[in-house]
């Protein structure tokens, strides 16, 4: 039993890790309908902001919670700025091209960032230094769930649900529902879609870089390849959510993060990704509108 | 102000601002065994003045693209006219392949062998041209077929001594088999959920034969297949090259010109139909089961088909050279080279296999710069280098 615990506690993390890039992949796909596939990029140049500042603080003599916070707030900014800039680059000019058009330049986009991470700093895995502390209180169960599984469970919860309000209550967030709904009528009613288009970008960048540095810490070493697999999961939890599904982009990750876990401890860790692909093609047969997706009807 | 400085300044804007998102990752390499920051602000500098140089540089180039004229559309439709007359194109066709039999005897074996690598990707990008270009389904995980050409060969000759010409219509026939598996359960899927699932298919297919070690050798691969005979000759490496050069050379030539004949056959319209409107399509008629799983069969039929001639040139192979990065390659080619164009398909599989081969001097440097070019192509040109044009019908007078 506690062997299934295990696997559930680091299925949560893994899932709500997932869950917090999907988001933004989610918010963006809602929006303009586009697999931004350098999302995963944005994750990893998260982690690696992340890790620079926290090796350049530990040196100048900072402490656990300081270096913690300021590396993550470090890497959000940044994180922020790059997402804001690829959106302009590579996918603006694009807004009225062919479908297929900002998919390759995506794809371009995340070949380019994975390549100028891998020049600038090292091809080779970075060990990432573990800036979650153990918490004491934490003993009894520390066999079941680690101190850094509890705070990245807590920090996305917090994450999600600040989304959400935001999204639900402010300015901002209702004009990006109006714009997800129908972006001609939006921009009839005064809503800058670009601005908006801008924004969505950014907040998802900022969650993709938050779950960078939580993962860097949690699994203890990083490099340029990271974002790639974990771009790909986040995209498949958005999906089997629901894309373009806020609520459902959570759904998947934790339904995709226990799959995994379950998976990789009863049947073989080599296969994990087969089980986690095996329900997004299920699910995607049964129910191809997601979890939570509703069923668009076509009409001509 | 006058237009010269706002553009400098705007320009100057820009490299700062580029200068300030490198800042952490150009500028600062932390040391963490030996505890130093180091600083490399010369990076920087090379950042900023590029950033300042490239935006004047856009700039112009803007402003040029906006000049009113005629001449470009003029030209377009002068080349378009090119690659629809017959009396034309037949001899450009002729004179291209006579430089291609000739290009073994001109090079050294280094740059055939290159040539071939080329070929390869040429053929797999006509396979999915079909899937993607002319049907319009996306499919992310294409290579899996190329895989499954490739470990059926490699297999059949390694466990049971079946020659190669035996294995090459086994490899597409395999191929095909899959591509309609595959193709069964995402019947109804649309869009970006059918570039996911085969993407997922792609991954599940790399994993599988990462994994199951008895029969595929796990990542190691399989050694020692069997290069491909000609009559019981003893060829040479550099005789095997351009012999495996002219093989491929002519498997592009019968992909190129079979892509063509169904294109414009019953098939390849009702494809196309496809690819503009499901509903439409369907309403006329159509069975868009049937015309779904045919593009994936015959898509999937070339990717095996040249995946056996992969194994046989390689006589190793490693689940590392089925990856998404190669499935994404292949899309680029297609996207790159305009959507259902035979000729731009070739002309896009030769830069972006060949750029990357002779960019080796800068070999660091060379997946950034095809990154940027990707997004480059698409924001210069997103219809790709060549725009498929439709075949026009027209009626013939009577003598």
């Amino acid at each position: 039993m506690s062997y299934f615990l295990e696997l559930v506690g680091s299925g949560l993390t893994r899932g709500s890790i997932y869950a917090l890039i999907a988001l933004g992949y989610t918010m963006v796909y809602g929006i303009i309908q586009l697999i931004n596939f350098a999302h995963g990029e944005i994750y990893m140049l998260g982690a690696f902001i992340a890790l620079i500042v926290a090796g350049a603080l530990t040196i100048h003599g900072f402490s656990g919670w300081a270096i913690l916070l300021l590396a993550g707030l470090v890497a959000a900014v940044y994180a922020a700025a790059y997402g804001y800039t690829l959106e302009r680059i590579a996918y603006r000019p694009l807004r009225n091209a062919p479908r297929l058009s900002p998919l390759i330049s995506a794809i371009g986009m995340s070949l380019f960032l994975q390549n100028y991470v891998m020049l600038a700093q090292t091809p080779d895995f970075l060990p990432f230094p573990a800036l979650i502390p153990e918490f004491a209180f934490m003993e009894p169960v520390a066999h079941i769930i680690g101190s850094a599984e509890v705070l990245i469970l807590a920090t996305s919860a917090v994450l999600m649900i600040a989304l959400t309000v935001l999204i639900k209550y402010s300015r901002i967030g209702k004009a990006m529902r109006a714009t997800q709904q129908d972006m001609a009528m939006a921009r009839l009613v005064g809503i800058d879609v670009d601005r908006v288009i801008s924004f969505t970008f950014v907040v998802g960048s900022v969650l993709a870089a938050i779950g960078g540095v939580l993962v860097g810490s949690y699994l203890g070493q990083i490099n340029f390849t990271i974002g790639f697999m974990a771009g790909i999961k986040a995209f498949t939890a958005a999906v089997l959510g629901g894309i373009g599904n806020i609520p459902g982009a959570v759904l998947g990750g934790l339904v995709l993060g226990l799959t995994e876990a379950l998976a990789a401890g009863y049947v073989s860790s080599a296969y994990e990704d087969v089980f986690a692909f095996g329900v997004l093609v299920l699910i995607l047969i049964l129910r191809p509108s997601g979890l939570l997706g509703r069923a668009v009807r076509e009409k001509v | 102000m006058p237009t010269l400085t706002r553009h400098l300044l705007h320009a100057g804007g820009i490299a700062l601002w580029f200068m300030l998102l490198a800042l952490p990752l150009l500028a600062v390499r932390v040391d963490t065994l030996h505890n130093v920051v180091e600083w490399r602000w010369g990076n920087l500098l090379w950042v900023g003045a590029g950033a300042f140089v490239l935006t004047l540089l856009w700039r112009s180039m803007a402003a040029w693209r906006q000049r009113p004229s005629k001449e470009p559309a003029a030209l377009a439709t002068a080349a378009g006219r090119l690659l629809d007359e017959p009396r034309l194109y037949r001899p450009a066709v002729g004179l291209l392949l006579g430089a291609a039999l000739l290009l073994p005897w001109l090079v050294d074996t280094y740059q055939t062998n290159i040539m071939g690598l080329a070929l390869i990707f040429v053929v797999l990008g006509l396979g999915l041209n079909i899937t993607v270009g002319l049907a319009g389904l996306l499919d992310l995980g294409y290579i899996a077929f190329f895989a499954v050409g490739a470990y059926c060969y490699a297999l059949l000759n390694t466990r049971f001594g079946l020659g190669f010409w035996a294995c090459l219509p086994l490899g597409g026939l395999a191929g095909a088999v899959c591509g309609l598996l595959l193709g069964f359960p995402i019947l109804r899927l649309r869009g970006d959920y059918l570039a996911i699932v085969t993407l997922g298919f792609g991954s599940i297919a790399r994993i599988v034969i990462e994994n199951w070690e008895n029969v595929t050798g796990g990542a190691q691969g399989i050694a020692g297949v069997a290069r491909p005979g000609l009559f019981g000759l003893e060829l040479s490496l550099a005789g095997m090259t351009i012999y495996l050069y002219y093989l491929l050379l002519a498997l592009v030539a019968v992909t190129a010109f079979v892509t063509r004949r169904l294109q414009h056959s019953r098939i390849g319209r009702a494809w196309v139909a496809l690819r503009e409107d499901e509903i439409a399509c369907a309403a006329m008629g159509v069975d868009v089961a049937r015309t779904k799983l045919s593009a994936y069969a015959f898509g999937a039929f070339w990717a095996g088909l040249v995946g056996v001639i992969f194994a046989a040139r390689n006589t190793y192979i490693n689940p590392n050279s089925f990856t998404f990065m190669e499935s994404a390659l292949v899309l680029s080619i297609v996207v790159l080279g305009g959507m259902g164009s035979i000729v731009g398909v070739v002309l896009a599989a030769l830069v972006l296999v060949l750029l990357p081969e002779y960019l080796r001097a800068v070999a660091e440097y060379r997946m950034l710069v095809f990154g940027a070019v990707m997004v480059l192509m698409m924001i210069i040109r997103p219809q790709g280098l060549i725009i498929a044009r439709r075949k026009r019908y027209r009626a013939r007078e009577a003598a």
